[in-house]
């Protein structure tokens, strides 16, 4: 399909919602307000680990204008999590709380300082427990337990991958390089502060509105934690306010906020301070890794060990899968043809960390991308030339059996070295000056759900009646990267109309199917898939009545500018308002179903769930810096980044994704770092958790390229976490270029430069970074054949014909996992 | 949502009627002009004010006059981003209009009042906290508590003077007028500090700061630097304020000031005295430099590390004497 | 305790009963339903809640409405004109400035701030006008480009 043929796709249009968001009409949860609306507050725990000996809410009960007090023995005692192997959270503890910020009670009142007030005068007496901070701490004392589960004592998971014989690879290498690195942790910080309305209505049903990403997820879990049934939930994700990963978990202020409207009749709305936004937390993992790589002396990695510990924090979250991502695409980057990972992931008294932004991968990115550096440097090697002799191939699986199709990266590669003058450039910028380049890949939607079944990842539904109305109801969140609108494109170009023709109505479980979620960047593909599928069932009932009406053959038909005709008769044809009635008239009810599901491709082998996906994203990143010689200020000057994105449905979107993503990932390289002190936050304020301003963002040069690739809508890949990835390591690089200094860990402060420099000078190692690791013991790894070079299998056959067009006005070949009523 | 508590706000009209107010009411009283330092710290439970008595409303307190004699007065409650766009003082007084417009964002710039800044509360985080966080480290001796929690053995506070502006009017050598109960007066800006994080100024509370004095710039040269991680919103981790009277090309009178290193503006004697009466060449700066950072003492209480911030003393200082040296800034490292 | 205040906001006088404490942010959004000014700190550490006040970019979450009283109140449903949206809106709309659209309202009306001050900023200018506004969605690259755009626009049609 050439890009000329497309209507609406590849066009750089407002997004649908943007009319809405710049006048200040968009109703973000906390914005919603209801009459008889009551106020919530939780009242969270002072100690980083004690047990609860006793909780009287009496006085908060007598104060005039409280509505209801609740504690978790309120609750069902059910443990819950948002997967299945770690259920160990609850609303509001009980027995015992894990960090400074663990809920244990919560008030509605008639308004949020009447509410506070209450959570003061509620006496809770705890008993301080042994507070484990670090993955040392709770390594070393395994006779504290922070929970009773676990692989081993405060370890949540150990695991070992081993794919293919890695004595005999770094045996046959010419250089073999050990580092360690360290990824501090750091958080989403969205603008917007989580914020939940519930109103357990009189006939005994609940609705929740809620700055969701996974209102599917909040609904299943919802039903359990209350004990109600999932019939009798509706959850509605309102607008979200920026989400990055940390509105991906069910938090206790949704939970409270459903029960203490049941107890008081009225709505209760729930909304977090910024400092509680800080402690529900699920960030980045700090992550602690040793990499083993062997390279040939023209710069071919012969193999790999990987091993990476993770400071969870306090609950297990999405944490099993961080750990087995910090591991999963190492192998899709490059050709790896035997690789080993062992990871673990440990308990602390901190806020638990779970997915944010390229969840579990950038800090193996950055481990290496940096080791890459190096090693292209004892080898006499161009580093951007070591990484094209080592680019992965399309269409292949990798070591560990992921399956992966369209590469872009070497032509990334190409076009940043391009653009940047890196040839020209590296090593002979003015002292202080550097330049450094980075890879990386990513999924596109993860190929497993969170629970196990056989039922669609992304559910739509295209309706259209004799209004001339087009809507489409999705399960999907819009969180700001523009799904809705990708959505209403996608219809637009099938349909031949404009986007503004469309309304998109979305996250609403009562009214739309399921879609899981924003995460794992799978909307675009998931959804869109599904969403293509359902308006091309459409487009074929309005043909066939458009045919008969106009008495020619269906096959002759397409349509475009809201018109349905003939082809090579444009003259003869009807608008899309009278098609949609010619089609109503002849089939009733116009509402089609689309689904989607990624192909079922997991490794076979324990863990294989973690990786897989239907495609994967490329990008290569080139940074400028300019470092302060006496201060040690790393200032990013130039961003150059190519992104390889499948296609660019729209353009315009996508540079926003990938320049979202540059911002972020330079503060995560520079300054922002979620760090504990005496078992509280240091320091829970945007003041002082660092992100980046204007005058800390340089300019960003955006280039995509596109593959095409089978597996995405109409061809495209995601583009809202891969350019994260290469950022942190180009920066390290570029700051070595600069300096002269490896800082192996993140963040790069000004400090840590200026006391590399100052070793380098004194003649000391220019290396600044972990000097130990853990005494720890991975479990024994069972080792499986590697998958590596052994050609992709279930690879789709283009699923949708794409655009308008008259030879295939429907699906072909249906995708073999396209659909479950499609398999049988 | 963040929220205040409850207050009573009383706004009077002219300066007497707040110093009235003030003693009328005692310590339940607190004055108030941006609101930019004292709501935040109230929202956190800081203060607790049954009573606030506002300034905004005191006509005579914003502007800048220009009394005669090269004198520059600048009202209390003139905005940060007035003083900064002020012509005059951005021709005189270069130091003070980069200080004012070095405050936090052009918002709060908007808001906050250089009298306001002047007077800025204290530093230190232990205890610019919420209310629940300082409960869970057991509170600190500046609110709530019993101990310093950067110096526990200490029996003072070590909070860190955060104001840009302060130690930029001190380095030009500014008074300030002071309206109490018992009057007015005129006092030297430096002698409005002291070194304690709690009792930093040596105002009474009923007092209030009317006025900031410049003395004529004769001439002189001034600049202020500021460290901190990012270009806005941040406070100083360091201020370097410099400000120089020359005689051709060499040094007449000298007078450097720290911020942010203790719980005052410290002001670099022994710097600027090795200036006086030579040539401003990079060893002797270097030298001056090295005079500066030797006392100064930060302590862990604020972003980035103490020893960071030591050290950066000497890099700062050299470069705030460079460039009224016009030497190049950065030394070759 | 509540007091009664006249406030002038979008150019209509509005009566407000609302006890003195409540901050400016909490009385638009609570009191008077206009929720387009958000908040995301509520301690002047974000420029979220940013509106303007006598045309000046301000913190509504550090301002109380009896220091306003008076004074000319703008929020981002004032900036619409008879149903035309500001020039700055529309670009923004257009290129992608707003994502989650959450720092939007005070982003936006900084900026009108900004080009009433100087009508062809510099991107550098833009950038020093912006930096009290944090925003974690965009990189803030598309922000300066709508702020120029619409500045571009807003100059062709002055001449």
């Amino acid at each position: 399909m050439k890009k000329d043929h497309f209507a609406i796709i590849g066009q750089s249009l407002p997004k649908i919602d943007a009319w809405a968001k710049v006048v200040g009409e968009t109703k973000f949860a906390d914005d919603l307000a209801m009459s008889r609306m009551a106020h919530g507050k939780l009242l969270r725990s002072p100690h980083p680990h004690a047990l609860i000996k006793r909780i009287d809410t009496t006085r908060a009960r007598a104060l005039p204008g409280v509505y209801a007090v609740i504690t978790g023995h309120d609750l069902p005692r059910v443990k819950f999590g948002i997967l299945p192997v770690s259920q160990d959270e609850e609303a509001l503890c009980v027995e015992k709380v894990r960090m400074v910020g663990d809920a244990v009670a919560a008030v509605a009142a008639v308004d949020e300082e009447t509410a506070e007030r209450a959570t003061e005068l509620i006496e809770v007496e705890y008993e301080p427990l042994r507070p484990l901070m670090s993955i040392e701490d709770s390594l070393g004392h395994p006779e504290v337990r922070i929970h009773e589960y676990g692989d081993r004592p405060n370890v949540h998971k150990a695991v070992s991958l081993q794919f293919g014989n890695l004595e005999a690879a770094f045996a046959a290498s010419d250089l073999v390089r050990e580092d360690v690195f360290f990824y501090e942790g750091n958080t989403h910080l969205p603008m917007e502060q989580h914020s939940a309305v519930a109103q357990w209505g009189a006939d005994g049903k609940l609705t929740l509105w809620s700055s969701t990403q996974t209102p599917h997820y909040v609904h299943r879990l919802l039903s359990r934690i209350l004990d109600l049934p999932q019939a009798h939930i509706r959850v509605v994700a309102a607008p979200v306010g920026g989400g990055f990963g940390g509105k991906l978990d069910p938090f206790a202020h949704e939970i409270a906020a459903c029960k203490l409207s049941q107890l008081t009749g009225r709505p209760v709305k729930i909304t977090l301070t910024r400092e509680e936004v800080f402690y529900v937390h699920r960030g980045r993992h700090p992550v602690l890794m040793w990499i083993k790589t062997g390279f040939t002396k023209d710069g071919a990695i012969t193999g790999m060990h990987f091993r990476s510990w993770l400071d969870g924090g306090a609950y297990g979250s999405y944490g099993v899968a961080s750990t087995f991502y910090t591991g999963a695409l190492q192998t899709v980057t490059y050709k790896i043809p035997v690789y080993k990972f062992e990871g673990a992931r440990v308990f602390t008294n901190k806020p638990p960390c779970g997915p944010k932004r390229g969840h579990g991968t950038p800090q193996p990115r950055f481990a290496m991308e940096c080791q890459i550096d190096k090693a292209a440097e004892q080898l006499g090697l161009d580093p951007a030339d070591m990484r094209r002799q080592n680019l992965a191939e399309p269409f292949v699986k990798t070591a560990n059996h992921l399956t992966v199709t369209t590469i872009g990266l070497g032509e990334c590669i190409d076009r940043v070295v391009e653009a940047s003058g890196w040839g020209e450039k590296r090593g002979s910028l003015p002292p202080g000056k550097g330049i450094g380049i980075a890879c990386s890949s990513y999924i596109t939607g993860a190929g497993t759900a969170i629970y196990w079944n056989d039922m669609p990842h992304s559910g739509v539904v295209v309706r259209a009646d004799r209004s001339g109305l087009v809507a489409v109801l999705c399960g999907a969140t819009d969180i700001g990267q523009g799904s809705d609108s990708i959505l209403a494109y996608l219809v637009a170009e099938v349909l031949g109309i404009e986007p503004k023709d469309i309304r998109v109505h979305p996250a609403d479980t009562d009214l739309t199917p399921v879609d899981l979620g924003s995460y794992s960047s799978r909307v675009t593909l998931m959804a869109g898939n599904a969403t293509i599928q359902a308006a091309e069932r459409l487009r074929e009932k309005i043909f066939t009545a458009v045919a008969r009406k106009l008495e020619v053959p269906a096959e002759r038909l397409t349509v475009g500018e809201r018109r349905v005709f003939v082809q090579d008769d444009p003259e003869q044809g009807v608008s899309f308002p009278e098609a949609v009635v010619l089609a109503e008239s002849m089939f009733g009810v116009l509402a089609f179903p689309g689904s989607y599901a990624p192909p079922k491709r997991a490794g076979k082998y324990k863990g294989g769930g973690v990786g897989p996906s239907p495609c994967y994203s490329y990008s290569a990143c080139v940074v400028e810096v300019d470092v302060d010689r006496e201060t040690g200020e790393v200032k990013p000057t130039e961003v150059w980044i190519a992104h390889d994105v499948g296609r660019a449905l729209n353009p315009l979107l996508v540079e926003g994704q990938v320049e979202g993503s540059i911002y972020m990932g330079l503060g995560e390289a520079l300054m922002e770092e979620q760090v504990f002190r005496k078992g509280v936050h240091k320091f829970p304020s945007m003041l002082e958790y660092k992100s980046p301003t204007t005058l800390e963002t340089p300019e960003i040069h955006t280039i995509l390229v596109e593959t095409d690739d089978p597996e995405g809508p109409f061809g495209a890949k995601e583009a809202g976490q891969g350019p994260l990835l290469p950022v942190i390591p180009a920066v390290a690089n570029a700051v070595y270029d600069a300096v002269g200094v490896r800082i192996d860990e993140t963040p790069i402060t000004p400090e840590k430069v200026t006391k590399a420099m100052e070793n380098k000078r004194k003649g000391k190692s220019a290396r600044l970074g972990p000097e130990r690791l853990p005494v720890f013991s991975f479990p024994e790894a069972k080792i499986v054949e590697s998958a590596f070079g052994q050609p992709a299998e279930n690879i789709a056959v283009r699923p949708f014909a794409s655009a308008p067009h008259p030879q295939a006005p429907h699906p072909q070949a249906p995708h073999p996992t396209l659909s479950p009523e499609g398999r049988g | 949502m963040m929220r205040l508590p409850p207050f009573q706000y009383l706004a009077p009209v002219s300066v007497g009627d707040a110093v009235k107010l003030m003693a009328d009411h005692g310590p339940e009283a607190m004055l108030v002009a941006g609101g930019t330092d004292l709501y935040p710290n109230m929202k956190r439970r800081q203060f607790e004010p049954t009573v606030l008595v506002g300034l905004r409303g005191v006509r005579d307190l914003a502007g800048v006059r220009e009394p005669g004699g090269g004198v520059l007065a600048i009202g209390a409650g003139t905005t940060l981003t007035a003083v900064s766009r002020h012509p005059e003082v951005r021709a005189r007084y270069a130091a003070l209009a980069t200080a004012a417009g070095a405050v936090s964002t052009p918002q709060l710039r908007n808001m906050g009042t250089l009298g306001g800044n002047v007077c800025v509360d204290t530093r230190c985080n232990y205890y610019n906290q919420s209310y629940q966080w300082r409960k869970a480290v057991d509170f600190c001796m500046k609110k709530d508590g019993e101990i310093c929690l950067v110096a526990p053995g200490s029996p003072r506070c070590w909070a860190v003077s955060s104001s840009d502006t302060a130690p930029a009017l001190w380095s030009l050598s500014a008074s300030v007028r002071l309206a109490g109960p018992a009057g007015e007066r005129t006092i030297p800006l430096s002698a409005l500090y002291q070194d304690d994080g709690i009792q930093y100024l040596t105002k009474q509370p009923g007092e209030i700061v009317t006025e900031i004095v410049l003395p004529p710039a004769d001439g002189a040269r001034s600049v202020y630097l500021k460290l901190r991680r990012r270009g806005s919103f941040d406070f100083p981790v360091l201020g370097v304020a410099a400000t120089l009277y020359m005689d051709g090309e060499t040094v007449r009178q000298a007078r450097i000031v720290l911020g942010a290193v203790a719980s005052l503006p410290r002001e670099a004697v022994e710097a600027a005295r090795l200036l006086i009466g030579e040539r401003l060449t990079p060893e002797l700066i270097d030298r001056a430099a090295d005079a500066a950072y030797r006392p100064a003492k930060p302590l862990d209480n604020t972003d980035l590390t103490h020893p960071y911030r030591k050290k950066m003393v000497r890099v700062y200082v050299a470069r705030a004497l460079r460039r009224l040296a016009g030497l190049p800034e950065a030394a070759e490292a | 305790m509540p007091t009664l205040l006249t406030l002038k906001i979008n150019g209509e006088e509005r009566d407000v009963l609302a006890p003195t404490h409540k901050t400016l942010l909490e009385v638009l959004r609570e009191e008077l339903n206009l929720t387009g000014t958000k908040h995301g700190c509520e301690l002047g550490e974000c420029g979220t809640c940013t509106i303007l006040v006598d045309g000046l970019p301000v913190l509504s979450c550090l301002a109380l409405p009896v220091e306003c009283q008076g004074r000319e109140i703008k929020t981002v449903e004032g900036m619409a004109q008879g149903g035309r949206l500001h020039p700055l809106q529309q670009a923004f709309a257009e290129l992608g400035a707003a994502q989650c659209g959450y720092c939007t309202p005070g982003i936006l009306l900084t900026a009108e701030a900004l080009l009433e001050d100087i009508a062809t900023p510099t991107r550098d200018e833009i950038k020093l006008a912006l930096a009290g506004n944090l925003c974690r969605c965009t990189g803030y690259t598309k922000i300066l480009d709508a702020v120029e755009l619409a500045a571009l626009r807003m100059k062709g049609a002055r001449t």
